[in-house]
C-alpha cells in the first residue's frame, strides 16, 4: 500500500538503477519489506505471527527438499528410509526432527496468526480477500501435513490415511468410488504413499504462492492494528524497516529458541509412539489419533454419533469440513464496524469461550473415545458451530461498543499518559544508521 | 442472506449434536461401560533412572556393552534387531578388532547365495551388516513362538510409552495372576503359553520371562549380574539403539540454544535501539 507519505525507493548505485528499468525486484521488496511499507506504529507481538509463519514455511521447504535427496517412497522401503535418515546419513537426525517439530511450530504460529486475526477483527472489509487467502493456506497446510505424516509409513502414518481417506466413502453413492480412485487401490498402499510424496512435494510451492497473494491482498489497505482504528496520517505508522524488521527479529529469535527446545531436547514429544512402529495392514492400533493440530477437528468428527436423516459419520465429516469452511463467510457473519474486540465487550467474551472450547475440543480429539470425550466433544462441537453461526452475528447486531480511539496516535498517547502535541511526532525518517533528527518537546 | 444460510446451517449442527447428545448421555445411564480387567490391573511403567535421562543424559557405554551382552545372549534367540549394524558397536565402546570378532562369532548368520550353485545360504556376518533376524520370515518366527511375533527391539524404547522404563518394567514385572483379579475377571485367567505381566496392555503375554535367576549373564567388566541390574542395562542398551546420536543431539542442542540466546539478547538490544525515540 502507499500511503502518500511512503518513502520512494531510489536506486543510487549505477547497478540498481540498470535492475530497477529492467526488473525492479529491489524495488518491490523496499515497498512490501522495506523503508517503502507504512505501518501502524502499535502493532503488538501478535503481529510477529505471520512473519513467523513464513519463516516456518522456509524451514519446511529447506529440510524437507534435503530429506527428499535420501527419502524413498515406496512401501517396502520407505520406513527403513527414514531410520537410515536418522542414523547413516550426516546431521539426518537434526534433518528429520527439525522437519517434524518444524510442522508443529508452523501450526503453533499460524493458529497464534489467526486467532489474532479473529480478536482484531482483521478479516473484515477491506481485508476481507487477506482473511480468505488466509484460510485457503490454512487448507493447504492441513493436506500437506496429513500427507507428510503418511509417508514414513509408520502405524499412524497407514491408519491415518485409511481414517481420513475413508471419508470420501461417506459421500452418497460415489463415495467410495472416489476413495478408490483418490488412493489408487482399495486400501492405503505403494500407489497412495507414491501420489502423497508427489503432492507433500509440491503443495507448499502452492502455499508459497498463496502466500504471496495474501500478502500482496494485505498491502493494498496496509496492516491492521490493535485498535482497529484506520491510518489517519503519517503520525500514526512507521516505516517497516528498521522497525519491524527489528522486532520480527527478536521475535524470530524467541520462536528459534522454543524450536530448538523441542527440536534438540524433546524431539517426539508431540509424536505418537506408534509411528515408531512399521506399517501393518493387518494389525490396528489401540488409538488411532492424528497429529495434535488436527485433534480439535477430529474431536468435532468423532461428536457426530447420532443418524438424523443423514447417516452419522457423513454428519461428522461434513462438520469437520465445515468447521473450517465457515470461516469463509466470517467476514459476511460478523457485521459489526468494529474491528478490535477490545472495544466489544460482549464479543470479547465469546471469543475467548471460544479459545477455551477449541482448546477443550482439541484435548478431546487425542483421547480415546470413550463415553465421557465424547459427551464432552458434542457439547463444545455445539459452541464451535453456534459460536460462529449464530451467537456472533446476533451480538455484532446488538451489542454497544465501547467508544474508539479518534486515531492510532491518541491511543498510543493515552497509554502513555502524555498529552503534548508534540509528542506526536514521529522523528522523521530514521536510517539505518541516523539518529533521530527532529527535536523533541522535553517532558 | 449469508447469515440466514449459516443460521440455519448452525441450527442444523447444534440441533444433530444435541440428538447425539441425548443418546450418549442416554448410553452411559442405561448402559454403563464395564470396567475391563486391563482397565483395573494395568500398570504404568515405574520410573527408571538412566544416564541417558533428561536434558543433560549421556550414555554410560561400559552399560551399554553389558546391555549389549544381555541382548546377545538372551534376546537375539528371538528378537531381531535389524536397524543396527555391527559397526555401529564402535560407538559403544568396542574397538574394530572386537567389532570383528563379534559378527564374525555371532551364532546366527548372514543370508546369502551359494556362489557356485545358486542356492540359498548363509556367511559369517562381517562388520557392514545389519544384525541378522533370528529367524528366515514372519511365519517362521510365528511358528516358533506360539504364533506370537517378538517384534524387532532397533527402536522398541520409542514405539512404546515412555519405552525405556517400560521395557525394564516389563523385563522385571512378570508375576503370578492375583486372585482377586481373577475372581472379578474370570476371562482373563491367564491361557496357556502365555504369561501375566501386569506392565503389558493386555496383561498377558506370549513371551515368558526372559530375566530367570541373577548371575544368567556373566559380564565380562565384573558387575554383579542381577535381574534388576540386567534388565536396566538392556534398556539402557535399546534405548542406544533407538537413539544412537542423543549425545550430539544434546550436545548440539546446548551450543544451538546459547547460540540463539545471545542472538536474542543483540536483537532485543537492536530493537529496543530502533524505536528509542517512538512511542509505540
Amino acid at each position: 500500500m502507499s500511503f502518500p507519505w511512503a518513502k520512494q525507493y531510489e536506486p543510487k548505485l549505477p547497478l540498481t538503477r540498470w535492475l530497477d528499468e529492467r526488473l525492479p525486484v529491489p524495488r518491490i521488496v523496499y515497498n512490501s519489506l522495506g523503508g517503502g511499507y507504512p505501518v501502524p506504529r502499535n502493532l503488538n507481538y501478535f503481529w510477529n505471527f505471520g512473519v513467523l509463519a513464513g519463516a516456518a514455511l522456509a524451514i519446511q521447504i529447506v529440510t524437507g527438499i534435503v530429506l527428499a535427496m535420501h527419502y524413498a517412497a515406496n512401501g517396502a522401503v520407505a520406513f527403513d528410509s527414514v531410520e537410515s535418515i536418522m542414523r547413516d546419513v550426516n546431521a539426518g537426525w537434526f534433518l528429520r526432527y527439525a522437519h517434524a517439530n518444524g510442522a508443529s511450530m508452523f501450526f503453533i504460529v499460524v493458529y497464534t496468526h489467526i486467532f489474532r486475526g479473529l480478536y482484531y477483527g482483521s478479516y473484515k472489509a477491506p481485508r476481507e480477500m487477506v482473511w480468505l487467502l488466509g484460510v485457503v493456506i490454512f487448507l493447504l497446510m492441513m493436506a500437506t501435513a496429513f500427507m507428510g505424516y503418511v509417508l514414513p509409513w509408520g502405524q499412524m502414518s497407514f491408519w491415518g490415511a485409511q481414517v481420513i481417506t475413508g471419508f470420501f466413502s461417506a459421500i452418497p453413492l460415489v463415495g467410495d468410488t472416489i476413495r478408490i480412485w483418490l488412493l489408487g487401490g482399495f486400501a492405503p498402499d505403494n500407489a497412495a504413499l507414491n501420489r502423497f510424496f508427489s503432492l507433500h512435494y509440491l503443495l507448499p510451492f502452492v502455499i508459497a504462492g498463496v502466500i504471496i497473494l495474501h500478502i500482496w491482498a494485505l498491502h493494498i489497505p496496509g496492516s491492521n492494528n490493535p485498535t482497529g482504528v484506520d491510518v489517519k496520517g503519517e503520525q500514526d505508522t512507521v516505516p517497516f524497516h528498521p522497525y519491524y524488521t527489528a522486532k520480527d527479529g527478536f521475535g524470530l529469535g524467541i520462536f528459534m529458541l522454543i524450536f530448538a527446545g523441542l527440536l534438540f531436547f524433546f524431539p517426539n514429544y508431540l509424536g505418537h509412539p506408534d509411528n515408531y512402529i512399521p506399517a501393518n495392514p493387518l494389525s490396528t492400533p489401540a488409538h488411532i489419533v492424528p497429529e495434535w493440530y488436527f485433534w480439535p477437528f477430529y474431536a468435532i468428527l468423532r461428536a457426530f454419533t447420532a443418524d438424523f436423516i443423514l447417516p452419522a459419520k457423513l454428519w461428522g465429516v461434513l462438520a469437520m469440513f465445515g468447521s473450517i469452511l465457515l470461516l469463509f463467510f466470517l467476514p459476511w457473519l460478523d457485521s459489526s464496524p468494529v474491528r478490535s474486540m477490545n472495544y466489544r465487550p460482549k464479543a470479547r467474551i465469546a471469543f475467548w469461550v471460544l479459545v477455551a472450547d477449541i482448546f477443550v475440543l482439541g484435548y478431546c480429539g487425542g483421547a480415546p473415545a470413550n463415553a465421557f470425550y465424547v459427551i464432552l466433544s458434542q457439547i463444545c462441537a455445539a459452541y464451535y458451530f453456534a459460536h460462529f453461526l449464530i451467537i456472533l452475528p446476533l451480538i455484532s447486531r446488538s451489542e454497544r461498543p465501547r467508544p474508539l480511539p479518534n486515531s492510532i496516535t491518541e491511543a498510543v498517547l493515552n497509554k502513555h499518559g502524555g498529552t503534548s502535541p508534540a509528542h506526536t511526532a514521529l522523528s522523521t525518517a530514521p536510517t539505518s544508521q541516523g539518529a533521530p533528527s527532529a527535536p523533541h518537546a522535553a517532558h | 442472506m449469508v447469515r440466514l444460510i449459516a443460521s440455519i446451517v448452525g441450527a442444523a449442527f447444534v440441533l444433530v449434536l444435541g440428538i447425539a447428545l441425548f443418546g450418549s448421555i442416554q448410553g452411559v445411564r442405561n448402559d454403563p461401560v464395564a470396567p475391563t480387567a486391563e482397565s483395573v490391573a494395568h500398570k504404568h511403567p515405574k520410573e527408571l533412572e538412566l544416564a541417558s535421562n533428561g536434558v543433560f543424559g549421556k550414555f554410560d557405554r561400559r552399560q551399554l556393552q553389558r546391555g549389549f551382552q544381555v541382548y546377545k545372549e538372551v534376546c537375539s534367540a528371538c528378537h531381531s534387531l535389524r536397524l543396527v549394524s555391527f559397526r555401529d558397536l564402535t560407538k559403544i565402546g568396542y574397538t574394530d578388532p572386537e567389532v570383528k570378532a563379534i559378527a564374525n562369532q555371532w551364532v546366527i548368520e548372514q543370508p546369502s547365495i551359494n556362489p557356485e550353485t545358486g542356492e540359498p545360504a548363509t556367511r559369517k556376518n562381517i562388520p557392514s551388516d545389519h544384525f541378522p533376524s533370528p529367524f528366515a520370515n514372519e511365519i517362521a518366527a510365528r511358528a516358533a513362538n506360539n504364533n506370537a511375533l517378538p517384534p524387532d527391539l532397533s527402536l522398541i524404547t520409542k514405539a512404546r510409552e515412555d519405552g525405556t522404563a517400560y521395557v525394564h518394567s516389563l523385563l522385571t514385572g512378570y508375576t503370578t495372576q492375583p486372585a482377586a483379579l481373577l475372581k472379578e475377571f474370570p476371562d482373563i485367567k491367564t491361557p496357556t503359553g502365555l504369561h501375566y505381566n501386569p506392565y503389558f496392555a493386555n496383561l498377558n503375554i506370549a513371551m515368558p520371562p526372559p530375566l530367570t535367576s541373577d548371575g544368567q549373564v556373566a559380564y565380562a567388566d565384573g558387575t554383579k549380574a542381577t535381574k534388576e541390574q540386567m534388565s536396566t542395562d538392556v534398556s539402557a542398551f535399546l534405548t542406544w539403539t533407538a537413539e544412537p546420536n542423543l549425545e550430539a543431539r544434546h550436545a548440539a542442542g546446548f551450543a544451538s540454544i546459547i547460540f540463539i540466546l545471545i542472538f536474542c539478547g543483540l536483537a532485543w538490544g537492536a530493537y529496543q535501539n530502533v524505536w528509542r525515540d517512538v512511542k509505540h
